[in-house]
């Protein structure tokens, strides 16, 4: 039985991980993978403390984040293929008609 | 198995989403008659307002404690319904305008005004999750409505900053969960409360209120503010730039005090640095913006400031019921406010985008005098000067932070509004004194929405009692 302890530090390593992918990255698909592991970091860690505490909740938020989390791809997917169309370009350095 | 009580709590969020189904539905078949989609997204608006003014007075919690219905939901149901109204209002003659009239636009609203709804009467995390979502999502694509280059890069800059906004919040009830079992606020409070104070909790209340930052738009996490407002149609600008910050703070508020309570001591100084850096950075950035979106989108980030303000002593129980209500009070303003200004703005925009700037408003007063006095008084109120709402709403503001031993915040909160002064007195002197030749369009729906606006900006606050009463009252959470 691995500890819950290990399990937590990983989600922690992941969710860092993929927050440092949404500043650091400049292509919106990646930002938008590294958005995904910080929402799946969090899905480890809704796991491994509802089987500490022994119970359902944690395991239950985990397919609503999911849920979620697929409704936000349809809509992501759906802007990036329309930014594309216009600018034949998804670099979000490009993305910058609007500044001031 | 839930019970009739459950679905009574919910009601007007049950009706609101079965009507805005069946507008789906039904909009299919009104190809060239967006008008009439229109006239029902405002009807079903106007029921719900109806039915939520019933519930005024009841008090239930309901699907084992997932939803509370109390006070303080109604008053913010209330007021997310009004601004849905006036959402629709603003933008029935606009996209017509812009030539993007499509019935999923009135759709798109009324989904995002039921999530708005039930951030306020969420009561366990997984639905404050839930109505985040709800109430995002519809906006990530009303930003990107009119597809043009603008508006699709405000669509896609909102969406990647929100999606991330989400990730933190996740993981913040992730680890509070962690911290006391459960999503259930009550039952949070009641295990931190009988238990040590553990670090988990607040590493994860801290993550809730960054997302939460996010959405409300305070600095440090504003930097998508101005382009979003900018490049979204200004007509989505105006729902978003008032209901989501409502929602934003409406959620906070109900999370923060009724779960956290006993870390309040942790989250207060960082609820006040939050807040004057949003004060200072949103007023001073804004003396030098020329485009009137992106003035109002820091003016908006200032005024998430100042509500900000009423937070702050959240724990403090002697003095937290009238800083709460002064900060309910402040919304009604601010909400009231905002719309009227957007509405002028609306107003001055052209067919092809142009107009924003703010040379533009010149000589508006010489040739429609009713227009510049209704923009007069909405920027009179967001400075804070009297007689408006603004006014009434900074004073209960200031009054609350002294009470609660904030005087440096208080102190920052009038040498910032001072400072706005400088850009919103810039447009009424464009206005009346300078020469040009603007070309507002006239539509009856976005005239009644200034001109009540404005009125009920300055009547209220000849009375403000009433309403700070009321307010009072929608403090006690359940």
């Amino acid at each position: 039985m691995v500890k819950v302890d290990y399990y937590i530090i990983l989600s922690a390593i992941l969710f860092i991980t993929g927050a440092l992918g949404v500043l650091v990255r400049r292509n919106p698909l990646i930002i938008f993978m590294s958005v995904e592991l910080m929402l799946n970091a969090a899905n480890l860690a809704f796991v491994a403390f509802a089987n500490m505490h022994n119970n359902l909740d944690g395991q239950i938020f985990v397919f609503f984040v999911m849920t979620v989390a697929a409704a936000e791809v349809a809509v992501g997917l759906a802007l990036i293929v329309q930014i594309f169309k216009a600018k034949h370009s998804i670099n979000v350095d490009d993305i910058n008609s609007l500044k001031g | 198995m839930p019970q009739p009580l459950d679905f009574a709590t919910l009601q007007p969020v049950i009706v609101l989403s079965v009507w805005t189904c069946v507008l789906l539905l039904l909009d299919v078949f009104l190809i060239k008659r967006k008008s009439i989609t229109a006239v029902l997204t405002a009807f079903g608006l106007a029921l719900t307002l109806g039915l939520t003014f019933m519930q005024v007075g009841a008090s239930n919690d309901g699907f084992s404690g997932m939803v509370v219905q109390d006070g303080f939901s109604t008053f913010i149901n209330a007021l997310q319904l009004v601004g849905g109204l006036l959402g629709v209002a603003v933008a029935h003659a606009y996209i017509k305008r812009t030539g993007s009239e499509r019935g999923e636009y009135y759709t798109l609203l009324l989904f995002s005004v039921i999530g708005m709804m039930l951030m306020a009467q969420s009561n366990d995390l997984i639905m404050v999750f839930i109505a985040l979502e709800l109430l995002s999502i519809p906006l990530y694509v009303l930003a990107a409505f009119t597809r043009n280059t603008e508006s699709e890069e405000a669509g896609i800059k909102y969406f990647l900053l929100g999606a991330f906004s989400t990730g933190f919040v996740v993981y913040g009830i992730a680890l509070v969960y962690g911290a006391t079992a459960s999503t259930n606020l009550h039952e949070i409070v009641a295990f931190a409360s009988s238990s040590s104070p553990s670090l988990l909790l607040t590493i994860g209340a801290a993550l809730i209120l960054v997302g939460f930052a996010f959405k409300v738009a305070v600095v440090p996490f504003h930097m998508w503010t101005p382009d979003v407002y900018q490049g979204a149609p200004t007509a989505v600008t105006a729902f978003m730039s008032s209901g989501a910050k409502v929602a934003g703070f409406a959620a906070l508020l109900r999370v923060f005090s009724v779960a956290f309570p006993n870390i309040s001591m942790d989250m207060a100084p960082v609820l006040a640095a939050i807040s004057a850096l949003t004060m200072i950075v949103g007023n001073i950035v804004a003396v030098s913006q020329t485009n009137i979106k992106r003035m109002l989108a820091y003016s908006s980030i200032a005024h998430a400031g100042y509500i900000l303000m009423a937070f702050v002593p959240y724990g403090d129980a002697q003095v937290s019921a009238d800083a709460i209500a002064s900060g309910l009070f402040y919304l009604v303003a601010y909400m009231l406010t905002n719309f009227g200004a957007w509405a002028v703005v609306i107003a001055l925009e052209t067919k092809s985008g142009s107009g924003l700037e703010l040379s533009d408003y010149s000589g508006l007063a010489k040739k429609y005098p009713a227009i510049a006095a209704a923009m007069t008084i909405f920027m009179l109120s967001l400075i804070g000067f009297p007689p408006t709402l603004g006014m009434v709403g900074k004073f209960y503001l200031f009054r609350a932070a002294l009470q609660g031993g904030y005087t440096t915040l208080a102190l920052i909160g009038v040498i910032t509004s001072l400072v706005s002064a400088f850009y919103y007195l810039r447009v009424i002197v464009n206005m009346y004194m300078r020469e040009g030749d603007p070309t507002p369009a006239r539509d009856l729906w976005l005239d009644l929405t200034w001109s009540i606006t404005a009125i009920a900006t300055v009547v209220v606050s000849l009375a403000p009692q009433f309403l700070f009463v009321l307010a009072s009252t929608a403090v006690m959470l359940k």
